[in-house]
């Protein structure tokens, strides 16, 4: 119907139907940005060997690497070989893919390299209304633009490839709408820990979230990514954030953002973008954002969260809960407060932005880091890198007692050899705390950068309003 | 890829049954660095099913002799959470696995579960509850029907949509059908 209020999603989505859904037959999806990594997809690029297929739009497709490749200087820049054969082969392979194919590729020593999810916006190419998808789940951090951006699987990422296209289902929609200032220690992390909290693991499964509020609007750009960065897992495939003039401030001027004449007809097409007045979510949960504490995970999904000054609850005859807290070597009704911590993660797509590290550095500038504690910090990108460094961020870190890597996924999933020990407690602003996903045995606190460097500093599970 | 028809199965069941198991239990990060889909099966479950030193944990329920030729795993609601690597559907079917039921699964993972003739059912609580209680049982899935037939003979609807149905009972591959909406795509690609 012509004219009817519709939702930001409802509109992205309209744009891009090829085909619009039927009974018979799923929505026909045009994608105007399809990032790939090396990861997931070389059996991709095999069944288009396979089959004689070219990569229909080249110049909607980006490459680099972020997954498996290495952190240290020596291995990235230095001739050193990479340390897991595995990798390098990952490397070499996607490499090869993408000249055979005719892909851009921002290699392992290219200074626009980084974590997919954090390059894409950084170069503005992450833009309001696009369609995006990646073969990674944290692709819903583009959302934060006002794209609706998706993870895909790898059998997905060759109809992308072949086609610039997907078949997909509509989803429904979700708003969360967010009221309140945020108080002093409590960043965009919390926040979405204390939403995942609220919805639960599945709670948005089938849904795209449209993140709405006063809280959101007073958010930069790197906190609102933060929280779309998780909406994958409240179990909804996308999370998304109406452009204002934030977005708009922060795209202008970056490298593949439009310029002139081109930025002026953008800005006018997004502008048109955000939810109308009267359009119906199939969904709608409040939260009230000025009473969110400073949060932390104890169990092995990013749901089992809890207030840092809280305690473990108590979940009887629930056996999935009493194994996690088992793997954990926690117990109920104990306050999670004050436990041992031997490793600090500050890394990934979620919180390894400038913002991040400047927010942790605050923390850590004249103070060293617990003894016996390990803590590894990882820019997002080499430009944040370089920019942390002109800020003399890396200074403040390696001073502490903390190492200062190159940019990568690293230990969020410790694919490339960066990984916790077995039964070791890592303080960790990634994004995952399964059973294992930092390396088999290892047991995640999820926290905010802020959180992560006061755990750093105390060697214990602390609120950062302590040493604040 | 080809893909082999799914019309009719009947197995029975090994059960998982603990809710929100992710695609880093059926899969761990640190077998993704391979470059095919062949394989995985070696690895699913890996850090539940063996021990630090590689040896089979004997009270994992895949290393126990009655799972052996199960085709139909039951598990715990939103099974396949978090990633979105393809790896794990791969990896139950490269054990063996042909269908995963559960009262409800991870979105990107059943839309991977599709691509690769793995059937994803959902049931209702009594129905889940009740093949979570009787591992081993003997089922019939039937694709055509919808239906999941229990050993006492009650056939249980699953819901499947047209497309899906139609792709798995001819083993048909998706990328076929959008290669021809190619002159809509290019139709697409003109207006926009």
């Amino acid at each position: 119907m012509a004219g009817a209020p519709q939702t930001l999603f409802d509109k992205v989505w309209r744009a891009h139907e090829v085909r619009p859904e039927s009974a018979d037959s799923p929505a026909v999806l045009y994608i105007d940005l399809h990032l790939i990594h090396e990861v997931t997809s070389p059996q991709a690029f095999t069944v288009l060997r396979e089959r004689g297929l070219s990569v229909r739009r080249p110049e909607r497709t980006l490459a680099t690497m972020d997954h498996s490749t290495p952190t240290l200087t020596a291995q990235v820049f230095g001739g050193a070989p990479i340390a897991l054969e595995a990798a390098r082969r990952q490397v070499r392979e996607l490499e090869a893919n993408c000249a055979e194919f005719g892909v851009e590729l921002l290699g392992l020593t290219h200074s626009e390299r980084g974590i997919v999810h954090i390059i894409g916006p950084e170069l503005g190419l992450t833009q309001p209304g696009k369609t995006i998808v990646c073969g990674d789940s944290h692709t819903s951090t583009h959302g934060a633009v006002g794209a609706l951006a998706f993870g895909i699987g790898t059998t997905e990422v060759g109809h992308v490839l072949a086609t610039q296209c997907l078949l997909q289902r509509k989803p429904r929609t979700l708003a969360v709408n967010l009221s309140g200032e945020l108080r002093a220690g409590v960043t965009a992390k919390d926040l979405i820990l204390a939403i995942i909290g609220r919805l639960g693991v599945s709670g948005g499964t089938g849904h795209v979230i449209e993140y709405r509020g006063d809280t959101i609007r007073a958010l930069d750009m790197d906190e609102r990514m933060t929280v779309c960065n998780m909406s994958i897992e409240a179990g909804a495939r996308a999370g998304m954030i109406a452009p204002d003039e934030t977005t708009y401030r922060y795209l202008e001027g970056r490298p593949r953002a439009p310029r002139g004449e081109a930025w002026e007809r953008a800005l006018e097409a997004w502008r048109a973008l955000p939810t109308d007045a009267l359009a119906r979510f199939d969904r709608e949960v409040e939260l009230d954002a000025a009473a969110v504490e400073p949060m932390i995970t104890y169990g092995t999904n990013p749901g089992m969260v809890i207030p840092i000054g809280g305690a473990i609850p108590q979940r009887c005859g629930d056996a999935a809960f009493t194994q996690a807290l088992a793997y954990m070597g926690l117990a109920p009704g104990e306050p999670i407060r004050d436990r041992p911590v031997n490793v600090v993660f500050l890394g990934s797509c979620t919180n390894a932005r400038l913002s991040d590290l400047r927010s942790a550095a605050r923390l850590l500038r004249g103070r060293r880091i617990a003894p016996g504690l390990r803590m590894l910090v990882v820019p997002g990108s080499q430009q944040v890198k370089r920019q942390a460094e002109a800020e003399g961020l890396d200074r403040v870190f390696l001073e502490a007692g903390a190492e200062w890597r190159e940019s990568g996924c690293s230990m969020c999933l410790g694919m490339n050899g960066d990984v916790v020990g077995r039964g070791e407690y890592a303080v960790s602003t990634s994004n995952r705390n399964f059973e294992g996903r930092q390396g088999s045995g290892a047991r995640t606190l999820l926290a905010s950068p802020l959180t992560a460097a006061a755990c750093a500093v105390r060697g214990r599970v602390t609120d950062p309003r302590e040493l604040m | 890829m080809p893909i082999e028809p799914f019309t009719i199965l009947t197995s029975r069941t090994v059960v998982l049954p603990g809710a929100n198991i992710d695609t880093d239990q059926i899969i761990p990060a640190r077998f993704l660095t391979t470059t095919t889909r062949a394989g995985l099966g070696e690895h699913l479950f890996a850090d539940w099913r063996y021990l630090p030193d590689g040896t089979p944990r004997s009270d994992f329920v895949l290393n126990r002799p009655e799972a052996h030729g199960c085709r139909i795993l039951v598990a715990g609601g939103n099974f396949g959470c978090g990633s979105s690597r393809e790896h794990a559907p791969w990896a139950l079917a490269d054990y063996g696995f042909r269908a995963v039921i559960s009262t409800e699964l991870a979105d990107i993972f059943r839309s991977n579960c599709l691509k690769n003739g793995l059937l994803p059912v959902i049931v209702d609580e009594p129905t889940s509850a009740w093949l979570i209680e009787h591992p081993g049982a003997q089922v019939t899935l039937d694709v055509l029907a919808g239906t999941l037939t229990l050993p006492r003979g009650a056939a249980v609807p699953f819901a499947l949509e047209a497309f899906a149905r139609h792709c798995l009972l001819r083993g048909l591959d998706e990328l076929d059908y959008l290669l021809e909406r190619r002159n809509e795509i290019e139709a697409f690609e003109r207006r926009a």
